[in-house]
């Protein structure tokens, strides 16, 4: 086949794949929105197999095939709970690739320059004046550097997320000076490997970012993986883009920078849901008080799942907030049989979402989902914050500083300013929480003392499984 | 324990202190229930409804009092009564312990507790138990009915082929639970209400109700009714001038005038004087709640129904409560079963007299031989003072465009900046880069482009979905992989293949993954 047709079919997928994106903006044309992904890529793949510069395309199919069966194991047997997980895990693997790839660009290179070698890649390069080896040179140290920080960077994310790494934020002694030694040290890298061309610096290099993948992660803490994970997204998608550039395939620069932009504007959603700057997560933990927190006064009052049940019962309107809790308990299927009772019995339930809820944008929205939560009931803190005074009971399951009132009350707290579900504006509310004690943050939250407030201890399936039978 | 209601003995006195479903809900907090035999049959409650429910009908009221610990009443004892108690026995009932000084010491030597219900304190938490408010709001209700009775007109206007009826205007003065309870039945009835109160802060709950808060132009600091519990405190002379000034003009107009003004442990206000009265149209008709305790209303006569030389009719009556017993047995059954429901934390029938609960010490007037009121303040507040609210000043139309335009120019300032400084950064990158680079750069920039338009139209539910797809379709990077695995070293076979294969990996699993995700989303 000739390049024509590579680079036609190229062009097509390039469109699929924005309008796979596109789709994205409703449930309905998202299910059509999949299948344009799915075919783009099966194009993408079929024409670079006949096209120019690929050989043992037996060997390639085979390790696709391979790979897809695994795939598609991991991909029927995975729980929804486990999304996080295997989002990041999926990262690390992009990353890892971006490594290999521009290592090869790298040896090709010099096997060109050595002359004693052959291909369509080493074709294509030994085509290219001094001026573009350099600029060559440049793309491929950056594409490895971005990769191998995804790769480290997504494994931690990974064992955060499933629980193997200890979800506190750790940093070695030194914190983020050892950090940015490490990037100052690959900037000289880069300039040694931009003179000689040589393997060692890049070597050096790799490790480095191995490490700062690693290390930034480590020091961030499990609530604001919504912001990481998003962040690895999008670093993978830099990462295509760079090794797009070096081997001078548009297409992989296209989607590398549909998905690095998809990426940026998801972390800028969920710092902006937190009302913190993007530097300030990355850094990890949270700013500096600016004074002695408010005085919490009052108590906390236990109520049964009986006082639950009567209130349930005779309200008209429910709102449910769920948070990282309900999904650690596995919760959902209990809270969708709840909402189908109560739903049937004529009340208007809904459930109120934060953008920052669970450990992955939109967590909550594929667990409720999962559960067959019917998904218009289901809205973003914008849509209902309003809608709260006139609501009879709120349920929160699981959550704690998205429903902190202190961020609105206390100027000294730690996530004052932060947008926060106004729960404790409705008539009543049930918190349903294992015990007493703060959440992630290490923040007293008021509400829990608030004289509409009831606490409902226990775990929280366990918790919601005994509120049904008392159900009308 | 046992739990008994004796007859009430009060003449006229209708309600019960017990209904058969309140007893089925005692007897499931471990005790036992009794009545005298008829004691319900007033309020609708045959004997043996009781019997269905479980409860032990005693004969007389001296075999009820022998018989049970507890004695649930309504109206506050008479003298045999409170001789029959004894050390081992608790009374629950109406008391008014500030007014009945003598019968609390003859309970007192007696060494019963006594539990008063109209000494609940008013928090939140002791709403369920709120015997007084239940009451009033009963007493709200039944003062519009006895209007509408003595009434000669519609309260609804219409417009029939007969002609038009204005509706009737309904002033209610006073919004405690009684008022509100007016304005509400008032309101549903169809007729103009008005409502006044000198608390400013119950205004919100007024108009909440779908009455008029009649305001007085007034410049003095506004008490804080937070502060007395929650009920009305005397006011200055001068406000009173002002307040009966403003009802001097309402007078004319109004049709039905209903007064629910009181302050706790004073006689009621003089709020509708004699001259207001002459002042109104014949037919009209004021309903004076606060009868028992000398009337708002200057004609008013306790317990009567009067017509003043003019027409207007004035009625005094002090049982609207017990005018609608059935009704009012079953709210004050339910109080006594909540205060009942707190006494006994453990469900095992035992009675927990705990002195250290803010609800039950408030209420107990006596305890072991003593006399315990009146008792100490609440440590909670009523209802939170009145913040001083501040109101945006609403932008004339002139200010609101001003403000348009100046978004608008900052708007398009920051997007020239930035364009400006996009175009000349890549102008800066053209000026030393290859153009074959440049062919690239030009394709790169335009993605990310329309990578941010698109994602913004992204829904946020399905943002999960979305770091699927895109990682999925991040492993586009196989196709760099795919052009190096013909290469002839080893080692870039080696690292290409594992790239493939890892690269397989995700694009399986990433689409597959998404598309389960996606068929999850189910609309109801």
């Amino acid at each position: 086949m000739d390049f024509g047709f590579t680079t036609a079919a190229y062009v097509v997928a390039a469109i699929l794949f924005i309008l796979s994106l596109g789709g994205l903006s409703g449930q309905e044309s998202a299910k059509r929105a999949v299948w344009y992904g799915i075919v783009g890529m099966a194009l993408a793949v079929f024409a670079t197999l006949v096209g120019p510069g690929s050989g043992l395309w037996l060997l390639s199919l085979i390790l696709i095939a391979a790979g897809g069966a695994i795939g598609f194991v991991v991909a029927k047997r995975v729980q929804m709970t486990e999304m996080p997980q295997l989002v990041a895990a999926m990262h690390s693997l992009v990353g890892l690739a971006a490594v290999f790839v521009g290592f090869n660009a790298h040896i090709t290179m010099n096997a060109v320059a050595g002359g004693d070698v052959s291909g369509a890649f080493a074709d294509l390069i030994a085509h290219k004046s001094p001026v573009e080896l350099n600029i060559l040179r440049v793309e491929l140290f950056l594409g490895i550097f971005i990769g191998a920080v995804t790769f480290t960077g997504s494994v931690i994310a990974y064992g955060k997320l499933a629980g193997k790494v200890s979800s506190a934020a750790t940093k070695l002694p030194g914190g983020h000076i050892l950090n940015a030694s490490a990037a100052v040290i690959s900037l000289l890298c880069l300039f040694w490997y931009f003179g000689t061309g040589g393997f060692f610096p890049l070597f050096i290099m790799t490790l480095l970012a191995l490490f700062i993948g690693y290390h930034l992660i480590m020091g961030i803490g499990g609530a604001d993986m919504p912001v990481v994970v998003s962040m690895l997204n999008s670093y993978s998608g830099w990462a295509a883009a760079a090794i797009g550039f070096s081997l001078g395939n548009d297409l992989l620069i296209v989607v590398g920078a549909l998905v690095g932009s998809s990426g940026a504007i998801l972390s800028y959603i969920m710092c902006k849901a937190m009302n913190r700057s993007f530097i300030s997560v990355i850094l990890g933990g949270f700013g500096g008080t600016s004074g002695p927190a408010m005085e919490v006064e009052g108590e906390q009052i236990a109520i049964d799942a009986d006082g639950v049940a009567t209130a349930l019962n005779e309200a008209d309107s429910v709102i449910i907030i769920p948070g990282y809790g309900m999904a650690v308990a596995q919760a959902q299927q209990s809270v969708s049989e709840m909402t189908r009772k109560l739903r049937a019995a004529g009340k208007e339930v809904r459930f109120a979402i934060h953008p920052v809820a669970g450990r992955l944008p939109g967590h909550m929205n594929v667990l409720l989902a999962e559960a067959k939560v019917p998904y218009d009931i289901v809205l973003e803190m914008e849509e209902i914050n309003d809608d709260f005074p006139e609501t009879d009971v709120v349920i929160v399951i699981g959550s704690n500083d998205i429903v902190n009132p202190a961020a609105q009350e206390d100027p000294n707290s730690p996530i004052a300013g932060m947008p926060v579900l106004e729960c404790w504006k409705a008539k009543q509310v049930f918190v349903s929480k294992r015990g007493q004690g703060t959440g992630y943050s290490g923040i007293e939250n008021p509400l829990f003392y608030k004289e509409n407030t009831r606490m409902f201890y226990g775990d929280a399936k366990a918790s919601i499984d005994s509120l049904l039978p008392m159900l009308k | 324990m046992k739990i008994g209601t004796p007859k009430e003995v009060f003449e006229g006195e209708r309600r019960v202190a017990m209904t058969p479903d309140s007893a089925l809900q005692l007897q499931k907090l471990g005790y036992e229930c009794a009545i005298e035999t008829g004691a319900g049959e007033a309020a609708g409650f045959s004997d043996a409804a009781y019997e269905a429910a479980g409860v032990e009908i005693l004969p007389t009221a001296a075999q009820l009092f022998k018989a049970a610990d507890i004695i649930a009443k309504v109206r506050e004892p008479n003298e045999t009564e409170a001789k029959r108690l004894s050390a081992d026995k608790t009374l629950i009932s109406f008391f008014w312990p500030a007014q009945n000084a003598e019968m609390l010491e003859l309970c007192k030597s007696k060494g019963a507790s006594v539990i008063a219900m109209d000494m609940v304190p008013r928090i939140s938490r002791a709403q369920k138990m709120d015997a007084l408010s239940s009451m009033a709001n009963i007493a709200g209700y039944r003062a519009v009915i006895e209007a509408g009775n003595n009434f000669g007109r519609f309260f609804t206007g219409q417009v029939t082929a007969a002609g038009k009826v204005p509706p009737a205007k309904v002033l209610i003065v006073g919004a405690g639970v009684a008022g509100l309870a007016a304005i509400g039945t008032s309101t549903s009835l169809g007729a103009m209400t008005y409502a006044f109160d000198v608390r400013p802060e119950v205004a919100e709950q007024i108009e909440s109700m779908g009455a008029e808060f009649v305001y007085l132009d007034f410049a003095e600091e506004t008490q804080d009714g937070a502060a007395t519990g929650g009920y009305a405190a005397p006011s200055s002379p001068e406000f009173r001038e002002a307040q009966l000034k403003k009802f001097r003009e309402l007078a004319p107009e109004m049709d039905i005038v209903i007064t629910t003004a009181l302050i706790p442990g004073r006689d009621a206000p003089v709020l509708w004087t004699k001259d207001m009265v002459e002042m109104m149209k014949p037919g009209s008709v004021v309903v004076d709640l606060a009868a028992e305790k000398g009337g708002n209303c200057e004609l008013t006569e306790k317990d009567q129904r009067v017509v003043s030389d003019n027409g207007v009719v004035i009625i005094g009556y002090t049982d609207f409560p017990s005018r609608m017993a059935t009704q009012a047995s079953t709210l004050y059954s339910t109080n006594i079963r909540h205060m009942m429901t707190d006494l006994t934390p453990e469900k095992d029938g035992q009675p927990n007299h705990n002195m250290e609960d803010d609800v039950i010490r408030g209420a107990t007037v006596t305890h072991e031989g003593e006399i315990t009121f009146p008792p100490p303040p609440p440590k909670v507040k009523a209802i939170a003072a009145q913040k001083p609210k501040e109101k945006a000043p609403e932008l004339t139309p002139e200010e609101k465009r001003a403000a348009e335009v100046a978004a608008f120019k900052k708007e398009t300032k920051t997007q020239v900046t930035l364009l400006a400084v996009g175009g000349l950064l890549l102008l800066a990158v053209g000026l030393v880069a290859p153009a074959s680079f440049m062919q690239h750069f030009i394709v790169f920039v335009l993605s990310v482009f329309i990578g941010f338009q698109v994602i913004w139209n992204v829904s946020h539910s399905l943002h999960t979905p979305l770091m699927a797809v895109t990682n999925a379709i991040s492993s586009i990077i196989i196709l760099g992989a795919l052009m190096q695995i013909g290469s002839g070293s080893f080692l870039v076979i080696l690292l290409a293949a594992l790239s493939v294969f890892m690269a397989g990996i995700n694009i399986f699993g990433g689409f597959l993954v998404t598309r389960r995700m996606l068929a999850m989303f189910q609309k109801s």
